[in-house]
């Protein structure tokens, strides 16, 4: 059998993403967001994603023409002050905003991708962002329950992959990059450089390549 | 009684407060984490070599700011500002990052706030009805750190104290600050309690009882803060 080819157009992978699906896109502010991605999802026209992301960019960039298309029926993330359309939008009641601490919510993510239900952790233990969250106490110390939060396509950006699929990320663009892409059932990622099978330094290979589904090489 | 204007009144705070990790950091490696505003100036006067600065996006080692030349845009506080590297730093994942800070691997984190309570509660993550959505990695920086450090001006631009007696606003967490530095004094926490160990020297301490709402106690050896 011919081994699988996983390069693939831009069009072509994000004709994965579906209406009403959740989607989880990596970056922290406008660092390792793949951007590339996030414009072709733009062009087409799904409807009701739930967008699992630290922030919503600023307005009019990145994630942020998302909800300009009005493409979003949720976001579930932690840092949206970057980002005042979203909180407008928010106070009108036109998008459902789930805000979960930064650390919670990246184990969450962590946590969909190594098959853990759910966890418990201190942050956040008796705040307003317990409330709807079971508590128990451990050696005397109060912890909320999270739930693991998977997606059904995870777009990130890396800075290269071999032709497996095998991701490599850069400085601060690493993020939330390589967790998502283990944590979602279809995983896209744009990268700078696309190299042989071999070229990669198996030591310091980040995502090993069967999380891996599709490889876009970024213009 | 006298006031500062607000870039002394900041420069005083980082200052103190970096003497302060400094010290607390003496002879072994400490890892300290910053937030977004004035703990960001600490960076400026951390003089300790054994203090790693770790910035929640995955990043132990942060250097100074990045000078004309030597900017690389994928390196950045948490913040969002350019900054350098230094030598042995590490870059990982959001998740590994908050395993570092959960895990309690982080000596100390310094956040501004709204308001610190006499029961160590800290509010910084919003004001209702603001133009605010977000709460970042704070809840899990106060919860997860060895010790917490608010640094903050003494009052708000309203001039209200920040030193009040109960929370008003939603809480960050309960019970998890450590030490309070603002323009006019220095506080630790002991026995349940808030104790002044360095006060301004333009201010006396009736002063500061006059701009503050809770009851503190006065460490016998209470010294001048830095200017």
């Amino acid at each position: 059998m011919a081994r699988e080819n996983k390069i693939m157009s831009i069009a072509q992978a994000i004709s994965h993403v579906k209406s009403g699906d959740r989607i989880m896109v990596g970056g922290f502010g406008l660092r390792g967001a793949p951007d590339a991605l996030v414009d072709e999802l733009v062009k087409t026209d799904v409807r009701d994603l739930t967008l699992i992301s630290n922030d919503l960019a600023s307005p009019h960039i990145g994630l942020s023409k998302l909800l300009d298309k009005k493409m979003l029926k949720a976001c579930i993330g932690n840092y949206y002050n970057w980002n005042p359309d979203l909180i407008d939008a928010y106070n009108r009641g036109e998008i459902e905003v789930t805000l979960i601490p930064q650390g919670t919510f990246s184990e969450a993510i962590r946590a969909a991708a190594y098959g853990i239900p759910a966890f418990y952790t201190a942050a956040g233990y008796g705040t307003e962002l317990a409330e709807g969250h079971e508590s128990r106490e451990f050696n005397g110390r109060g912890y909320l329950l999270q739930e693991a939060i998977p997606a059904d396509v995870a777009l990130v950006k890396a800075y290269k992959a071999d032709k497996l699929g095998n991701l490599v990320f850069y400085k601060i663009s690493r993020n939330f990059n390589p967790t998502m892409a283990m944590a979602a059932t279809y995983t896209i990622a744009l990268v700078e450089e696309i190299v042989e099978i071999g070229a990669l330094d198996p030591e310091n290979i980040q995502v090993p390549h069967i999380y891996v589904n599709a490889i876009v090489k970024e213009e | 009684m006298v006031t500062f204007e607000k870039a002394e009144a900041e420069a005083r705070i980082a200052k103190n407060a970096a003497a302060m990790i400094d010290e607390m950091a003496g002879e072994h490696t400490f890892a300290l984490n910053l937030g977004i505003g004035i703990p960001t100036k600490i960076a400026d006067y951390v003089a300790n070599e054994n203090i790693y600065i770790e910035a929640e996006h995955g990043f132990l080692g942060v250097g100074p700011l990045a000078k004309e030349g030597e900017e690389d845009w994928q390196c950045t506080n948490a913040g969002r500002q350019l900054v350098t590297e230094t030598p042995g730093c590490s870059y990982f994942s959001s998740a590994d990052s908050f395993g570092m800070i959960r895990g309690g691997h982080i000596d100390a984190t310094v956040l501004g706030a709204f308001s610190v309570d006499e029961e160590a509660n800290i509010s910084n993550w919003i004001i209702p009805g603001g133009k605010q959505l977000g709460v970042g990695g704070a809840m899990d920086l106060v919860s997860g750190a060895k010790n917490v450090i608010a640094a903050m001006t003494h009052c708000d631009k309203k001039g209200r104290t920040k030193l009040i007696k109960k929370y008003q606003l939603p809480v960050t967490g309960f019970h998890e600050v450590d030490y309070i530095v603002t323009e006019y004094c220095m506080m630790r926490r002991e026995n349940g309690r808030f104790v002044v160990f360095a006060l301004a020297d333009e201010i006396t301490l009736d002063d500061l009882r006059s701009i503050t709402e809770f009851d503190f106690d006065v460490a016998p050896d209470c010294r001048p803060m830095l200017k």
